[in-house]
């Protein structure tokens, strides 16, 4: 689903009350039937999470960021990780600390940490601020792949989507 | 397949320790203050060797509180900013695990690197050797004991820009017992008389505030991400 709408329209809320860091005001936030405030674990092992920061410490490697963060969430290999970063372009940035890498490169391998983590349902703020035209194609193409497989995705992004017939939009007003 | 609450634990300590190795400044600013303040008490005042063994264990104490609080600020802050906490919090782990696993890292780079350099100030304040395992150990139970309750203020301050004068301000009365028991037992020590039964209470209140401090730091968290 394709969210789109004018700054301050509360799309960013929208995303955070999906993923259950904000509580709704009114009404539930329900996964697989169940309320998402009641069963938290099972629900954030089927979430990744892509903000507009893309949560890399600047004195570890995009490699050991990944390994970090992904670790927490399942067993994953250094091959797996290096085929994520090299799925999303970064396979250059992998033994470089994160503090070097450009705006566009950091959000490469924070779409490669949601590639790894491996989960049913992404929720990606804006994943195509700071990407090149190469960069953009790659993450359609990525979303479009994540849907054939039966994965959802929530996307909030100004850039226009060409993601398949599949895709329903979502556009907010002031 | 998913990971269990142990391995995250570690893994979250590997990584902040690591971190910390990679910025030493954050390592070594808390140990020379702690080693200069200490210092300027024997400067500062007569060279009378009964005079500074008195005053030593305040004044290692206070030196020790005030060093470890220090670094509480940057505790979640540097995760707060860069949108780690985030992903922490939604890693389907404990919010407890972690912030135990990070506070634990906090005493290992602070705590109980001033444990290990208090023999030289020990010295410097003519503590006398055998009073050096009580003042260790006491200080290394209530720089423990501490860093659980920073991780509550640090918990509470994480969502504003400069938060360590609040920090102190919530940490420093909670402490109290601690700089209590824990001077009075290297007090003891120095002066020849058992210190067990402070050290046992000074043992009671780390094992509380390690028990209780995480859910509260892990629900403060939560409070502020919202």
């Amino acid at each position: 689903m394709h969210v789109s709408g004018p700054n301050g329209t509360g799309k960013t809320t929208l995303l955070r009350v999906v993923t259950g860091l904000l509580r709704p005001e009114q009404g539930v936030v329900t996964w697989r039937g169940k309320s998402i405030a009641s069963t938290p674990t099972d629900y954030q092992n089927d979430l990744a999470y892509a903000s507009h920061e893309p949560a890399l410490k600047g004195d570890l490697t995009a490699l050991e960021n990944l390994r970090f963060m992904v670790g927490l969430r399942r067993r994953a290999t250094s091959q797996e990780l290096r085929a994520a970063l090299d799925r999303t372009g970064a396979a250059g940035c992998a033994d470089l600390p994160a503090r070097v890498l450009s705006a566009g490169q950091r959000r490469r391998v924070a779409m490669a940490r949601v590639l790894a983590v491996g989960a049913a349902l992404w929720l990606l703020d804006e994943p195509y601020t700071n990407l090149d035209t190469v960069g953009c194609a790659m993450l359609s193409a990525l979303l479009v792949e994540h849907a054939q497989k039966g994965g959802l995705a929530l996307v909030v992004a100004h850039h226009e989507l060409s993601v398949g017939a599949k895709m329903r939009h979502l556009a907010m007003q002031g | 397949m998913s990971v269990g609450a142990w391995s995250a634990f570690v893994l979250v300590l590997r990584r902040e320790l690591c971190l910390s190795f990679r910025r030493p400044d954050q390592l070594i600013q808390p140990l020379m203050f702690f080693l200069i303040v200490t210092t300027l008490f024997p400067l500062g005042l007569s060279v009378q060797l009964s005079l500074l063994r008195e005053m030593a264990p305040g004044v290692l104490w206070v030196a020790a509180l005030l060093a470890s609080l220090l670094s509480l600020d940057a505790l979640f802050k540097s995760d707060a900013e860069d949108g780690t906490l985030e992903q922490l919090v939604l890693s389907g782990q404990g919010l407890y695990v972690i912030v135990l696993a990070k506070t634990l890292a906090h005493w290992l780079v602070s705590g109980a690197a001033l444990v290990l350099v208090s023999p030289v100030v020990g010295t410097a304040l003519a503590v006398p050797l055998s009073a050096f395992p009580t003042m260790m150990s006491s200080l290394g139970l209530g720089t423990l004991a501490l860093s659980w309750l920073g991780a509550i203020g640090a918990g509470l301050t994480v969502g504003l820009k400069r938060g360590n004068v609040l920090i102190s301000l919530i940490v420093l009365p909670l402490a109290m017992p601690l700089l209590i028991f824990g001077a009075g037992a290297t007090d003891r020590a120095i002066s020849g008389t058992s210190p067990v039964g402070a050290l046992y209470l000074l043992a009671a209140l780390c094992v509380l505030t390690c028990t209780l401090a995480p859910f509260a730091a892990a629900a403060a968290l939560r409070i502020t991400l919202e």
